[in-house]
């Protein structure tokens, strides 16, 4: 898996699945339909500034609260690349690997280093990623077991296949 | 070892142990989708997916659009009938029934031993039965349609001791936002919260229940108390038998990975403020602020004693006239418990409206959503900004009986100064 580079959108702590996906829109199913709400309930201007191969920055927690996939579908369907954060909650973390999106983990992430606008490269199978500051956060490198879900595509496509195998 | 871990263990294959941090793929016992989730539908297809392979595991449930609506949302619920049908899964609960987890607990399915997986993140709320329950999203679920099975992360336990019977009107949402309050929202990511304690000992199931369910505010990916008398007296109030169940215990030298020894004896009606809910302080703190809205419901406060309560405080004395106080049994079983024993006839003559059981609100969908600016009194689990409507809306998180003493003033009350 190629390193992912893409320019930074910061976040804080706790952002919860209401503020990535608000509620309200659960009943539409397309992702076309789905990505016009990322991130309102945290940034209602989101949606509009928000460019294919960008990458979220945040604190501890981030998607906390409700199971919903629509929080990492709404985040790929508007070309969120990968979302770098202190922690995350475990729903969301499951899910956003089941569906390919890069989720990392860098518990002492200093976010006082990073503003929005910067551009970042992430390398997971070093665990390394290089802020265009100059500043650079080390991580544990992805395990194969997910470095297989991702380069699949997601669990979709690696099931897809295993389907047909039977 | 843990009980969790030697449930876990006993629904995963080929292994003589299992540890913390290890993956297991383990045997599901029963799998539900909500209406929140066509995806699941989706995912099953695109995973090449064409035969369930147990629908008699699997149980769909419309309650978070009950009744839909809109137009998309009954469709939604028309394209699951259609699978069910198609599928032969018989467990299909649709709109008026209830909320996912009530309905489960009350299906006699749900108990000691089993693994149970929910398209919603407040499934550990029925660990309360000595379940390993967890929530997970459409995809991971379409996984277990197709397979039967799905993969877990052995997690790491926290054990929440807790001490001493509150006072009326205390109530186990009190305890569990006092716990919240001062371990906070990250406390328990990717692990399991075990309650144990003298409090415990004299909870009621629907009390605990409560716990369990909050656990998931706190990062927990499942909650667990030890099955007793009180479990196995509601089991089979339910028409379970015992020995469909497996009661595994936990070894005396399991190492937790932290204990919290809270004493709750002496603890005051407790509020979680705006916005999030580990910001939590004593009722009194707060009180005489102007409320628009109170909520009694959901999966974490609409089951028959939240209603009881609400009834007792809210007998013989009026909703205030600025207030719109809507009350959602939590599935159709409490609402008609609620009707038998009177408990809806005091809440209607008090002004309260009632709305078909189901999630209602609490996500902001309908049934009483917030205007921007509305002040809410909410018995559900979450006040993140926007949860039940507006952004500019504030929602406090309190008990049912802090929400009916609310209701009664139209501002916010300690319940002890109504009784």
């Amino acid at each position: 898996m190629d390193a992912i580079k893409g320019v930074v959108h910061i976040f804080g702590d706790n952002i919860d699945t209401d503020q990535i996906y608000p509620g309200r829109y659960l009943e539409l199913t397309e992702p076309q339909d789905i990505a016009k709400h990322a991130m309102e309930g945290a940034d209602e201007a989101f949606p509009s500034k928000v460019t294919p191969g960008d990458i979220i920055v945040a604190g501890k927690n981030f998607g906390c609260g409700s199971s919903r996939e629509h929080a990492v579908i709404t985040l790929l369907a508007a070309g969120v690349k990968a979302v770098i954060a202190k922690s995350f909650a475990r729903i969301f973390y499951r899910n956003a690997i089941n569906r390919g999106l890069c989720v990392v983990e860098i518990p002492d992430l200093d976010l006082s280093k990073i503003q929005d606008g910067l551009s970042v490269s992430v390398d997971v199978r070093e665990g390394r990623a290089a802020f265009s500051n100059s500043y650079e956060a080390r991580f544990v490198p992805f395990s194969e077991h997910i470095l297989e879900i991702f380069e699949a595509g997601g669990v979709i496509p690696l099931y897809k296949s295993k389907t047909e195998e039977r | 070892m843990h009980a969790l871990e030697k449930l876990l263990l006993a629904k995963a294959s080929g292994k003589s142990s299992v540890k913390t941090g290890e993956i297991v793929e383990a045997e599901v016992d029963l799998a539900e989708v909500n209406d929140l989730y066509l995806q699941v539908i989706k995912s099953f297809y695109e995973m090449g997916g064409k035969k369930v392979a147990h629908p008699e595991r699997v149980a769909f449930v419309f309650d978070h659009y009950s009744p839909p609506p809109t137009i998309k949302a009954a469709d939604n619920q028309k394209q699951m009938r259609e699978f069910c049908e198609k599928m032969g899964i018989n467990m299909l609960y649709d709109i008026g029934e209830g909320v996912c987890h009530q309905l489960l607990a009350e299906s006699g399915l749900v108990g000691p031993g089993k693994v149970v997986i929910e398209t919603d993140s407040h499934t550990t709320t029925l660990g309360a039965l000595g379940s390993f329950a967890t929530g997970v999203g459409a995809t991971d679920l379409a996984i277990i349609l197709l397979t039967g099975r799905l993969w877990f992360k052995v997690p790491s336990i926290v054990n929440i001791n807790l001490d001493g019977k509150p006072p009326f009107p205390v109530m186990a949402k009190d305890v569990i936002l006092h716990v919240l309050g001062k371990l906070k929202q990250d406390a328990a990511i990717y692990q399991a919260i075990e309650f144990t304690g003298s409090t415990l000992s004299s909870m009621e199931m629907d009390e605990r229940f409560v716990l369990c369910n909050m656990s998931v505010e706190m990062g927990a990916k499942t909650a667990y108390i030890q099955p007793d008398e009180i479990t196995f007296g509601f089991l089979e109030a339910m028409g379970a038998k015992r020995e469909d169940f497996d009661v595994l215990t936990t070894d005396e030298d399991f190492a937790y990975s932290i204990v919290h020894n809270i004493d709750v004896g002496d603890l005051k009606p407790q509020i979680a403020l705006p916005g999030s809910v580990d910001n939590v302080t004593n009722v009194e703190e707060v009180e005489g602020t102007p409320v628009t809205q109170v909520f009694i419901g959901t999966c974490t406060g609409g089951r028959l004693n939240d209603i009881k309560v609400a009834s007792e405080i809210l007998k013989g004395k009026s909703v205030a006239k600025n207030v719109r106080c809507i009350v959602i049994p939590a599935s159709k079983k409490v609402f008609k418990d609620a009707l038998k024993l009177g408990y809806v006839q005091t809440l209607i003559d008090a002004g309260a409206v009632f709305v078909t059981p189901g999630c209602g609100p609490c996500l902001g969908a309908h049934e009483g959503v917030l205007a921007p600016g509305d002040v809410c009194v909410s018995t559900s689990s979450r006040n993140f900004p926007g949860r039940m409507g507006s952004t500019q809306a504030s929602i406090y998180i309190a008990s049912p009986a802090t929400a009916a003493a609310s209701a009664i003033i139209g501002r916010i009350t300690d319940p002890r100064k109504i009784l």
